[in-house]
This record gives structure tokens, C-alpha cells and sequence, in this order.
């Protein structure tokens, strides 16, 4: 018999199956972190989480919570009519890059304007990963993707969008955080902001966008602990990891 | 029973949805039912209900999406080319089986068009609209009245079937004022066991389904079973209007129809046999009844502020068996009854 006292186990909210992500993505890795933060506020039977269309389109077989598959770039919609019926439910949209900056652009941006009291998990990995690797709008200028085979050029196609810069423009917005899971520091940082916002939603502050710098080592052509480090020494030198808003502490 | 009052077709459908238990209305604006907004914008706050103006109708739909989700009784109104982009929605709650009330008071089209009455929206309303094989039960009410009736049958439909029902009316019919009589407020309780946020293990609301063979193929043939069970169920929704022992028949739906009764009255008074088939739900479509009544007459009319779009189910129907001449209006024209009266006169 085994005894001792438990110090790491599973969340109870992560199903115990197998995962699509591709090993190194930081998907499973904030997929885990959302069901830890669900744990300890023991809020599973009451939230609802928005599965994208891109990597995270069965996020409902990894984590054990009610969920609505949305079409491209409309889980911010959804997620208002979610919230509007029910705004005691904890309602979190999890979107990548593509879905969320591309054909979801006005949902993201009209959603953070009316302020709903939602959680948005912004997976920025500069790249649609999904369909195989072509430019998201947060490509890099220069990055190679398989739509911009000599390098995203601004000439042609427009510089990356800064999402968190761009929500931070609106009033109503209650917390936006850039973070990234590159390292533990980096990782605990950012489960600690995730669950700031979370906890504002259940205490019905508003709006929380969290943008999580991540890897897409497939699609990057590179081993994850060299993705994990490209983003340390690249993408974030063009998306700064910080906290652009806090109502909370203001 | 409550007595007539004088209401706007838009704002009767607004007040009846109300009544019948829709407490989230999510829209855009659009001509011609900008009424409908505007009444649930100061209506729904008053019986604690939700409005809210979308950026679209990409998100409207989306956000009905999410209510109807939560198995609420939630509508949205827009007009065709708003209707256009909301398509895609449309496929999705098909595939998710979710309740959602739309309505659509056409106006003349392609593409941005006018803002005249039309019916060149039938295809996509009963054809389906938007991707894969699906169906929307398609209600058209010739009046305020009708708008009203159908309107609170839409909404117990949608959340009986977990399908959605469309309103599919004109601008001519939300725009004009007649008298109506409004039901009493509903009290709603939908047992419902099904949607999310009941607390209960985990419920996923999808349209994906991966593999083809043990899923994709057996959700369609669910929902396949589904629309025939829909096909049995609602096929009294239809009107006849001098039909019996009839040597001409007219087939017209909604503004279309009313105005054919009024040729048809001076018709008669000439001796001329000639009566109205009008269907009211336009899917489930009154087939059966359609080719009864076919066997019985001579020959068969059909006008639409379209081209030959209705014709093609009542063409669909006849089997070739009858001839059929079709009259149109396009582009957001209307038929006037002389008009209607010289077509029939010259045609027998």
C-alpha cells in the first residue's frame, strides 16, 4: 500500500483519454491548467467552455465541462447568448489566432465592447495550425508559413495584429494579460493570471481577454524546447508579455 | 378572448413572441423589420428578457445559437440579405439541434436589392440555405393575424423539435398595420433534458462528427428520421379559398395570396370556376394534399414575387400530370388583382 500525501495528480476536470494536440503543444498544457483553475474553484458542473474551430475543435473530449462547438470565429457570440441566459454559469472562449483575430475579428472586438462577463483564452501560436500551417494575422513579418513561403511580407500582407493592444483600446474591458508558458515561471505566471480572470468572471466584474503566447512546433518545423525558446527570444519581443489592464487593482 | 387591436405586422410578431415565451432577442438592423428590434428593445427589459443589438448577423445568429443552447426560447429577425448571412448559422443549429425562432420579411434582391416586399427567398428557406442536408420548418402568414398565430406556434415547435423555424413574411406584411388579436402572456416552463447549464454531467452541443460511417451518417439519418417524423406531423397548415369543384387553381402563398382572393371574387362573379390553394407551411410542404387536389381541376396558376420558385414544389407535386402557368414579379414588384384578373382571363 502506498502512502503518503498526493502532491501532483490529474485534474478532475481533464479526461482521462488521449489528446490530438501534437506533443509540445502548449494547448494540452493550458488545456490541463483551465481544468486545475476549474478544480480549485470547484466550479465544473457550472462552466461552459466554447470549442473553436482549429486545434481546439474537440476541447469538450479533453475537458468535462457542458460545451458548444462554435463555427469559425463566432465563440464570442455564442458565448454572449450563453451568458446572456444563464449569467451565473462561468463561460470561457477558447480561440486560436485564426478564429479569433481573422474571420472573428468583429465578435472578439464587439464582445470585449459590451463588456460581457466572459473569459476569452486567446491561443496565439502565429500560425493556423489546424489546416497545416498557413499565416495567421499574428504571423511575424519574415516567418515562413505555407501561405507566405519567402516570409510574411507587410507589403503583401500587412503587418501581425496586436490583440491585447487592440482590446485595450476599449472601455469596457475589466483584464487583459498577455502570457506565455515557455518555462515553470512562465507557466505558473500564467495559471495564476488565468485564474485572476476566471475569478473576476465569478465575481461578475465583466470581460477578461488572456493571450497565451504559443507553440506550434509542427507547424514551426522545430523541437518543442526550440519553439518554447523562438517565442522567449522572437514572438515576444513583438507581443510583450504583461498585464495591459487590471480593474481589479486599479 | 382578448379584443382587436390595430398593430404593425412587425410589432404583432414582436408582441406574439413575447407571449409565447421568447425572452432573448438578438438582431440587426435591417429594412423592412427594423419594428421588431425596436419593439423587443423596449419590451423584453419590461418581462426581464434580454435584448441585445449584434454586430451582425453572423453574431446574432451565433448568439441565438448560445441561448438556444441553453434550451431558451430565442429569436432573431433580420430580412434576406441579413437572412444571406446568417445561413451558416443556420446549418450549424441544424446540425446541433438547438430551438431558435428566425424571421425573415423579405425584400427584393439579388444581392442588396431594394427594400420592396418579395418572395425570392423560397429556395433558400425550403431548399436549405446553407450547407449540408438539412431542413427549417418554413411558415409564410398572409396577415397580421396569421404573423401572430404562427409566430407563437413557431416557438413551441422549435423547442419541441429542436429545429429551427423560420417566419418567412415580406416587407408588406411587416409593414402593414391590421387589426389583431394578441394570445394571453404564456407562462413557460419547457421541460427540457437536454441542454447545457442544467448542472448536470457534462452536455456537448455540436455539428462535428469526425468519423462518417458510425457518426456523420448516423446523425443525419437521425435527423433525416426527424424531418419525416415533421413531415407527418405538420401537414394541416394550409388554406383553401373557393378550391372545391374547381376547373382552375390558383397557387399563391402570403402577400401573393391575398391579393389572387380578390381577383378570384370578381372571377366568380362571372361564372369563372377558379379557387386558392395556399400553403402556409412552406416545409413541411402540403404535398399530399396538393396532389389530391391537382387530380380534380384543369388547369392550375401559380403567381409569386418570384421566378418560378414556388412553382418548381407545386411542379414537383403535380408530376407533370396538369398544365401549370406561372406569373412572376421581380426585383420587389408586387401583383395588383387586375392585373391578376387579366392574366387568369387571357390564360383559360
Amino acid at each position: 500500500m502506498i502512502t503518503g500525501k498526493i502532491l501532483y495528480k490529474r485534474p478532475k476536470t481533464l479526461k482521462d483519454v488521449n489528446m490530438s494536440y501534437c506533443p509540445g503543444c502548449s494547448h494540452s498544457l493550458m488545456n490541463k491548467i483551465l481544468c486545475e483553475i476549474i478544480d480549485e474553484f470547484d466550479i465544473q458542473k457550472k462552466t461552459v467552455v466554447i470549442a473553436p474551430v482549429g486545434c481546439a475543435v474537440l476541447l469538450y473530449d479533453y475537458i468535462d465541462c457542458d460545451s458548444v462547438e462554435a463555427a469559425h470565429g463566432r465563440a464570442p457570440a455564442i458565448a454572449t447568448g450563453i451568458k446572456r441566459v444563464n449569467p451565473d454559469n462561468i463561460v470561457i472562449s477558447y480561440q486560436g489566432d485564426g478564429d479569433l483575430l481573422s474571420i472573428g475579428m468583429a465578435e472578439t472586438i464587439h464582445t470585449a465592447n459590451r463588456g460581457e462577463n466572459i473569459t476569452v483564452v486567446f491561443m496565439n501560436n502565429a500560425v493556423y495550425g489546424m489546416t497545416g500551417g498557413q499565416m495567421a494575422p499574428t504571423t511575424l513579418v519574415g516567418q515562413i508559413t505555407k501561405t507566405t513561403p519567402s516570409g510574411r511580407n507587410p507589403e503583401n500582407e500587412g503587418y501581425p495584429i496586436r490583440a491585447c493592444e487592440l482590446i485595450n483600446t476599449l472601455e469596457a474591458p475589466y483584464f487583459i494579460a498577455r502570457c506565455k508558458v515557455t518555462n515553470s515561471k512562465s507557466i505558473m505566471q500564467t495559471k495564476k493570471i488565468l485564474k485572476k480572470a476566471i475569478g473576476y468572471q465569478i465575481n461578475k466584474k465583466g470581460y477578461s481577454f488572456i493571450e497565451i503566447l504559443s507553440n506550434c512546433p509542427t507547424n514551426w518545423g522545430m523541437k518543442p524546447k526550440d519553439s518554447n525558446k523562438w517565442i522567449q527570444e522572437v514572438m515576444s519581443k513583438y507581443y510583450p508579455v504583461k498585464i495591459f489592464r487590471d480593474k481589479g487593482e486599479a | 378572448m382578448n379584443k382587436k387591436i390595430l398593430m404593425k405586422g412587425n410589432e404583432a410578431l414582436a408582441e406574439a413572441a413575447i407571449r409565447a415565451g421568447c425572452r432573448y432577442y438578438f438582431g440587426y438592423p435591417i429594412t423592412p423589420q427594423n419594428e421588431v428590434p425596436a419593439y423587443m428593445s423596449k419590451r423584453l427589459p419590461e418581462v426581464n428578457g434580454v435584448f441585445v443589438q449584434a454586430e451582425s448577423e453572423l453574431a446574432s445568429i451565433n448568439m441565438i445559437f448560445g441561448a438556444g443552447a441553453c434550451g431558451a426560447r430565442c429569436m432573431t429577425s433580420s430580412s434576406s440579405p441579413g437572412i444571406s448571412l446568417m445561413q451558416e448559422g443556420i446549418s450549424y443549429i441544424s446540425g446541433a439541434e438547438t430551438p431558435a425562432v428566425i424571421v425573415n420579411m423579405m425584400r427584393g434582391g439579388p444581392g442588396l436589392g431594394n427594400i420592396a416586399p418579395s418572395q425570392g427567398d423560397y429556395f433558400q428557406a425550403v431548399k436549405g440555405g446553407g450547407h449540408g442536408d438539412y431542413k427549417i420548418i418554413v411558415f409564410a402568414p398572409a396577415s397580421a393575424q396569421e404573423i401572430v398565430n404562427f409566430t407563437v406556434l413557431a416557438f413551441d415547435l422549435t423547442i419541441k423539435y429542436r429545429i429551427p423555424v423560420m417566419i418567412l413574411g415580406d416587407g408588406l406584411l411587416g409593414q402593414m398595420t391590421e387589426p389583431v388579436v394578441l394570445p394571453e402572456m404564456k407562462e413557460i416552463q419547457d421541460d427540457i433534458n437536454w441542454s447545457i447549464c442544467r448542472g448536470q454531467d457534462q452536455v456537448i452541443i455540436r455539428s462535428l462528427y469526425l468519423v462518417p460511417e458510425n457518426q456523420l451518417e448516423l446523425h443525419n439519418l437521425h435527423l433525416q428520421k426527424k424531418y419525416r417524423s415533421i413531415e407527418k406531423d405538420l401537414n394541416k397548415y394550409y388554406e383553401q379559398y373557393n378550391a372545391n369543384d374547381c376547373d382552375y387553381l390558383i397557387f399563391a402563398y402570403g402577400t401573393t395570396a391575398r391579393v389572387c382572393k380578390a381577383a378570384i371574387d370578381r372571377l366568380q362573379k362571372e361564372n369563372i370556376k377558379i379557387g386558392l390553394f395556399r400553403p402556409i407551411s412552406l416545409w413541411p410542404f402540403p404535398k399530399e394534399e396538393i396532389i389530391s387536389i391537382s387530380s380534380k381541376i384543369k388547369k392550375a396558376f401559380v403567381f409569386e414575387m418570384a421566378q418560378a420558385q414556388f412553382e418548381e414544389d407545386i411542379r414537383l407535386s403535380f408530376e407533370g400530370k396538369k398544365e401549370i402557368k406561372g406569373f412572376y414579379k421581380l426585383g420587389g414588384a408586387i401583383f395588383n388583382d387586375d392585373e391578376i384578373y387579366e392574366l387568369i382571363k387571357k390564360n383559360i
